[in-house]
């Protein structure tokens, strides 16, 4: 297997790898229900790379680091049919309650023991070292909410990107719906969070906001929400593509390019999918109470507690920041309706030149109550919004932390449950019956193997979560602090 | 350090002001300086110590002399309000635990410097109210006040109980449903009835523009202290390392700290210079429709002395008494007018120059902060602009 994967270079062969794990989960997915059943990625794997030909048409751009789509769909094509009749037996195993269902690394290890598993690693290493090489080119704005449809009136949002050399086309246009991106996230997030990356969270959905949008209200609160909206997908989707594992992902090369998008139906609030994520998330929280895992690494320790200290005060300033705006917001209106009296105290005075000094007076409080309005937003976009974005990628850090501990957690319960096992296996081997001891020497083997396979889905987690780590601290401080504070000058 | 300056002529032959002020628990004793040269006086220089009711007391003995109908009686200062500070106060000190020890001394010395603000206006608001009886020429003379000025001891002035301040209250109905009947009346006098409209306009007018600039300034002051949260949680953040993300935290808490300074100076002098002054002529402004309302009283007075002298001459019974009472009204009547007239034309040239003295403050203060917060924001910038 390994030998196959030669003949390209190895950068392909990573991406090649990468690209098969995308087929393959598309035949997890179709035995999995709580993912969308149109799937993009069908479960038929050969007609999956012939609807990226199609779609991408045969333009081939010469770059000498990224091939185009295509080649690897074309190479994956056959990799594929070699593969699937061992996927089978794999598959039938079903999503087994010690695995995540949909940890492409899970299904790399028992099919091809350790050499594959490190290959994966060393691609995805150097598919790191080959972006470094990449020039950065991408820009994404998303921009002009529309409104869509009479009766369920939907925004769509539009955006553009540009220049970004593995992308087909220079410049693209698409239209998107605020439910696109949420399954953009949710995709994204089940299928990276439990090996250890940081997924950047989506802006969260409001139902009052969106009701209000809705229902055409055009007052200057929907107006403000769109905003809010509109600028926080734009960073969102910037700081998706910066990541250089997630821009490769074909799930959001798709949503970056192809016009038309299946619903997403699972992000509706209300949906069944919704209440099943809520009552999720809630166990979530039990059970991190629950586990106590004996922490070895001390980095992890550390980084951990920075983490909660980082959390904690990003909170509070984040508090702080939007009652700053609230209360400029409040400044501004006191001093409109402030203007206003003068104004009229200005009129009804009789003496002239008091009358024009006061009319004066109200004119530069008009002036200064724009100024401070102004001023709110400045604050509120740049800073709070910021802030409130980095407060919810701390929440994303923690839960890849708590990830990084379930995974632990399950390791040592199959460890347990090994041992439980094979004392099961001695028992039984004194009392001597035959064919339950070959039952139980298959589930031992079985542990065994989940054993490992914990043991390697911890070790992997581990690595990944500081390589994430190191690269999420300062730089990204840096550049959203500075244009803020020149916003404000 | 008077807020409001009513442009008073420094006379030599009197002049108050208040030297001293001790605020105790519930209550300011401000010690009142005299310099005259007027031979009621025994000495030439003496003081007293006053306290809040004293002033009060002295004010309504003006308002309930008849002879002083006819003039504009300066307003009475405004109590010494410390409940919200004190509030404000306690609050921080239950608070205490929750926050880290930086932000709570910072916190306390706001809120010291608050109470200090409040306390200077108080004696500033009660200086001014001498002033202004000293200066008036028919006031300045009342016994009253001379004794205010020389008593060395207490005054035993009990503030009213709860019985005279029922007696108040309906007084007050009385006088304002009697106020609507009274501005019914039209005036014969153009210039009287010109002054009616007006300041009864103005006097709403300066009413709203107070509240108004009153809630513009408590924003800002919390915009300031949303600032100074700002800055004490940067500077945590700063604090817990040493990498440059956190000594870049550092300097912008700084920033943030040197604003909110300057946004708070700049709430406390739009307070002093703006709000106050708003306060102070919605007073006059009503002392000076009070006066009004008396004069057009004395005027409704005399005309229905009138009606009664001449029902009197007609039935020709008790034809004397009624001339007698008509003339009083009469002479009342004049003698208001006469002085009010005065007294109104003075109002409104000791408001414009109050007005103009502070709003020219006003502007020159804000200038001065906006310019010292565009030199701190542009220092900052280039600072953090260095170490990038």
């Amino acid at each position: 297997m390994a030998a196959e994967m030669e003949p390209p270079p190895l950068g392909d062969a990573g991406q090649t790898d990468f690209r098969e794990i995308e087929d393959g989960e598309g035949f997890f997915v179709s035995t999995v229900t709580t993912l969308e059943s149109p799937e993009p990625s069908s479960p038929d794997p050969p007609s999956m790379p012939a609807e990226g030909i199609s779609t991408n048409g045969p333009k081939q751009e010469d770059i000498s680091l990224d091939d185009d789509p295509e080649d690897l769909f074309a190479e994956a094509t056959e990799e594929v049919s070699l593969d699937s009749p061992e996927r089978e037996p794999i598959l039938s195993d079903g999503p087994s309650p010690a695995i995540t269902p949909v940890t492409p690394t899970a299904m790399l290890t028992p099919r091809m023991g350790l050499g594959t598993a490190e290959m994966f690693e060393r691609s995805l290493d150097e598919i790191e070292e080959d972006d470094s090489g990449d020039t950065f080119d991408m820009h994404i704005a998303v921009s002009d909410p529309e409104k869509v449809g009479t009766f369920n009136t939907v925004l769509m949002y539009s955006y553009i990107k540009t220049s970004m050399t593995i992308f087909s086309k220079n410049e693209t246009t698409v239209r998107r719906r605020f439910s696109d991106f949420l399954g953009l996230h949710s995709k994204l997030a089940s299928r990276y969070l439990h090996i250890g990356y940081i997924v950047p969270p989506a802006p969260e959905k409001s139902i009052v906001g969106m009701t209000k949008v809705k229902v055409g209200k055009e007052d200057l609160s929907s107006a403000e929400f769109v905003e809010k909206r509109r600028s926080a997908l734009e960073r969102y989707l910037m700081r998706t593509v910066k990541h250089p594992i997630l821009l490769k992902d074909p799930d959001v090369m798709m949503f970056l390019e192809s016009s038309e998008l299946p619903r997403a139906v699972s992000t509706q609030a209300l949906s069944g999918a919704g209440i099943l994520r809520m009552v999720n998330k809630a166990a979530d929280a039990v059970n991190k109470m629950t586990i106590k895992m004996n922490e070895s690494d001390a980095w992890f320790e550390e980084k951990h507690q920075q983490f909660e200290n980082l959390d904690l005060q990003l909170r509070k300033l984040h508090a702080s920041v939007e009652c700053l705006v609230c209360h400029r917001k409040e400044l501004s209106v006191n001093t409109a309706s402030f203007a206003k009296s003068a104004a009229m105290l200005g009129n009804s005075e009789d003496h002239t030149a008091l009358s024009r000094a006061l009319s004066q007076l109200a004119e530069v409080e008009e002036k200064i109550d724009q100024l401070h309005q102004d001023q709110a937003y400045a604050d509120f976009y740049l800073f709070s919004e910021l802030l409130g974005d980095y407060v919810r990628l701390i929440t994303a850090v923690k839960g890849v932390f708590d990830h990084r501990m379930k995974t632990w957690s399950k390791w040592q319960d199959t460890q347990l449950l090994l041992q439980k096992k094979r004392e099961a296996e001695s028992k039984l081997q004194f009392a001597n019956k035959p064919d339950k001891l070959q039952q139980a020497q298959d589930e031992i083997k079985e542990l065994e193997g989940k054993v490992q396979q914990g043991e390697k889905d911890f070790e992997l987690i581990s690595k990944t979560i500081r390589k994430e780590v190191s690269r999420f601290e300062l730089i990204k401080y840096w550049e959203a602090f500075l244009p803020e504070a020149k916003a404000i000058a | 350090v008077s807020s409001v300056n009513v442009d008073l002529q420094t006379d030599a032959t009197l002049q108050v002001d208040i030297s001293d002020a001790l605020s105790e628990r519930d209550k300011v004793k401000f010690t009142v300086h005299t310099k005259s040269t007027l031979p009621n006086f025994k000495q030439n220089e003496f003081s007293v110590v006053r306290q809040h009711e004293e002033f009060i007391w002295l004010h309504d003995s003006f308002v309930e002399n008849e002879e002083y109908a006819g003039y504009i009686i300066p307003p009475a200062p405004p109590r010494p309000d410390f409940d919200a500070s004190r509030e404000k106060l306690q609050k921080l000190g239950e608070g205490e635990g929750s926050m880290t020890k930086e932000e709570f001394t910072k916190m306390k010395q706001e809120l010291e410097a608050e109470y200090l603000a409040i306390f200077k206006k108080t004696v500033a608001m009660h200086e001014v109210f001498l002033c202004r009886v000293a200066a008036h020429p028919v006031l300045r003379k009342d016994l009253n006040f001379h004794v205010f000025l020389e008593y060395n001891q207490d005054l035993s002035v009990r503030g009213k109980n709860k019985r005279e301040k029922m007696e108040d209250f309906f007084k007050n109905v009385v006088k304002s449903a009697d106020g609507v009947l009274v501005a019914g009346v039209k005036d014969v006098d153009d210039f009287f009835e010109h002054e009616k409209t007006f300041l009864l306009e103005y006097h709403n007018r300066v009413k709203d523009a107070s509240a108004k600039s009153d809630r513009m300034i408590r924003s800002h002051k919390s915009a300031a202290d949303d600032i100074n949260r700002i800055a004490s949680t940067l500077y945590t953040l700063g604090t817990q390392d040493s990498t440059d993300v956190c000594k870049f935290f550092l300097k912008v808490s700084e920033l943030f700290e040197k604003t909110r300074k300057i946004e708070a100076r700049v709430a406390a002098d739009e307070d002093l210079k703006l709000a106050d002054l708003l306060k102070y002529y919605l007073r006059e402004s009503q002392a000076a429709k009070d006066l009004l309302y008396r004069r057009g009283r004395a005027l409704v007075d005399y005309e229905n002395a009138n009606k009664a002298l001449d029902r009197a001459r007609a039935k020709n019974k008790d034809v004397l008494q009624a001339e007698t009472s008509q003339q009083v009204c009469c002479q009342k009547f004049e003698k208001i007018s006469e002085s009010a007239k005065q007294e109104l034309i003075d109002f409104k040239t000791r408001r414009v120059a109050a007005f103009r003295k502070n709003l020219v403050e006003l502007a020159e203060l804000e200038l001065k902060h906006a310019k010292g917060n565009l030199q701190l924001l542009q220092s900052c910038l280039g600072v953090l602009k260095g170490d990038t």
